[in-house]
């Protein structure tokens, strides 16, 4: 079992440029509307993707076919590398506190993450004086960086985020940024679903998938 | 393994954090097993308490199910089982005896008391106890199913009794026979037995299945 948290190589990466996630000619049908068709993508170390698309084009629905939880009307998806997943919803039981949420998440896991180093990490994100408080007493942008909490411990080599600025304020959003920053220099990869850009200059994706409407 | 204790674990964790409210299906089946003994005549049938016992727990059995998955299908940590829980039916075992340990224990622990405000045979406590013991994890993977199938659809109680208490009668029946004594009263322990082995076997993956299949909703 590794260190959850503090390490700087990223759990699970795989063959130096070999890409952590390969995706081709996946398609989504729903009834009779094709959402978008043949798309193809490949993530590789250092990479950040955003998947940009007006409400509605099928951006979470894509980023849950990346992720397995949907099965794909065509096309495959190959995943190389482990790699977490931050959904809409918290990710957090209500009644849990943030940290018992994160030991939870690593201990599904098969990692664990010690009481000192996850309330460190959510001291990190600005929930220092609210861990003990259960989740489902915390705002809509507390409990979006405590889900951000999960994708540090255990680190993972790819992240794949939905909105993962939703809900946050200005300094949430610059702290955010800065840990996929800090990400991508640890050779990590993220996939984003979002309807605004992550990259701000001089910061650039490495590419954007259009979803059309 | 880790998976397994994973979910174990936060189970028996949120029971605790809920309080009395995590009482609520042994409150459900005490106040029923109270109406029973007040509105219905013991004098008929030795074996109106025994049957009044089972048929009260299959229904508490099946309320407590009602929120299995679906808060965690609401908070969003199913996402998280299905996605890095391996393997996945380990956890959804892990998941079933947690919620089995604080939903039924306390039913059983209550029953010897329900077969006296019953007026039921005391000397038939023992056997009872064995037979609920046996058969309250099979009502739980069964219900579990049930919770699995209509997890997303809403908060369906309904239609989860439906479901489940209709699969729930094979064990009602062997567990009547096994807690009412008499020369059958082996084999149906027999049977109950083995129906727990083959719904602890087979509901775990079924459940996860379901629960994949949830997610397309």
């Amino acid at each position: 079992m590794n260190g959850a948290s503090g390490g700087r190589q990223p759990a699970g990466a795989g063959e130096p440029g070999e890409p952590l996630l390969t995706a081709s000619g996946l398609a989504w049908r729903s009834d009779e509307s094709c959402l978008f068709a043949d798309v193809s993508l490949a993530v590789h170390g250092g990479d950040l993707v955003e998947i940009r698309g007006p409400n509605g084009s099928g951006k979470s629905t894509l980023l849950r076919i990346l992720a397995g939880l949907l099965p794909c009307a065509g096309g495959t998806v190959h995943r190389a590398a482990r790699f977490a997943y931050l959904g809409h919803k918290p990710g957090a039981a209500a009644n849990m506190t943030p940290a018992e949420n994160l030991r939870w998440a690593a201990q599904l896991q098969g990692e664990t993450v010690a009481p000192g180093s996850s309330d460190r990490l959510l001291a990190k994100l600005g929930l220092g004086d609210d861990r003990f408080h259960p989740s489902g007493a915390l705002s809509a942008g507390q409990q979006r960086r405590a889900a951000w909490a999960r994708l540090l411990a255990p680190c993972r080599a790819l992240w794949l985020l939905d909105e993962p600025l939703a809900a946050l304020d200005a300094a949430g959003e610059e702290l955010m940024r800065t840990l996929i920053a800090e990400h991508r220099d640890r050779a990590g990869a993220v996939v984003c679903a979002t309807h605004a850009a992550i990259a701000l200059p001089p910061a650039t994706a490495t590419r954007t998938v259009a979803l059309p409407m | 393994m880790n998976a397994f204790l994973a979910e174990l674990r936060r189970e028996c964790l949120l029971a605790w954090r809920k309080g009395a409210l995590a009482l609520t299906p042994v409150a459900f089946f005490a106040l029923a097993v109270v109406l029973f003994g007040l509105a219905a005549n013991p004098e008929t049938s030795p074996a109106y308490a025994f049957g009044a016992v089972w048929v009260l727990a299959l229904f508490a059995n099946t309320l407590a199910a009602d929120a299995l998955f679906a808060r965690d299908y609401d908070d969003g940590t199913l996402e998280l089982v299905l996605l890095h829980a391996r393997p996945l039916f380990a956890a959804v075992l892990g998941k079933l005896l947690g919620h089995w340990a604080v939903s039924a224990l306390p039913l059983l622990a209550l029953s010897p008391l329900a077969l006296f405000v019953l007026q039921g045979s005391l000397a038939g406590a023992g056997a009872l106890l064995a037979a609920l013991a046996l058969a309250t994890p099979t009502l739980a993977c069964i219900s579990g199913i049930g919770a699995a199938l209509t997890v997303g659809t809403g908060r369906q109680g309904l239609l989860l009794a439906l479901l489940s208490l209709p699969l729930a009668v094979p064990v009602l029946a062997f567990g009547l026979g096994a807690s009412l004594g008499g020369p059958q009263a082996p084999f149906s322990l027999l049977m109950l037995a083995a129906l727990l082995a083959a719904a602890a076997t087979a509901s775990p993956f079924a459940i996860a299945k379901a629960l994949a299949i949830a997610q397309e909703y």
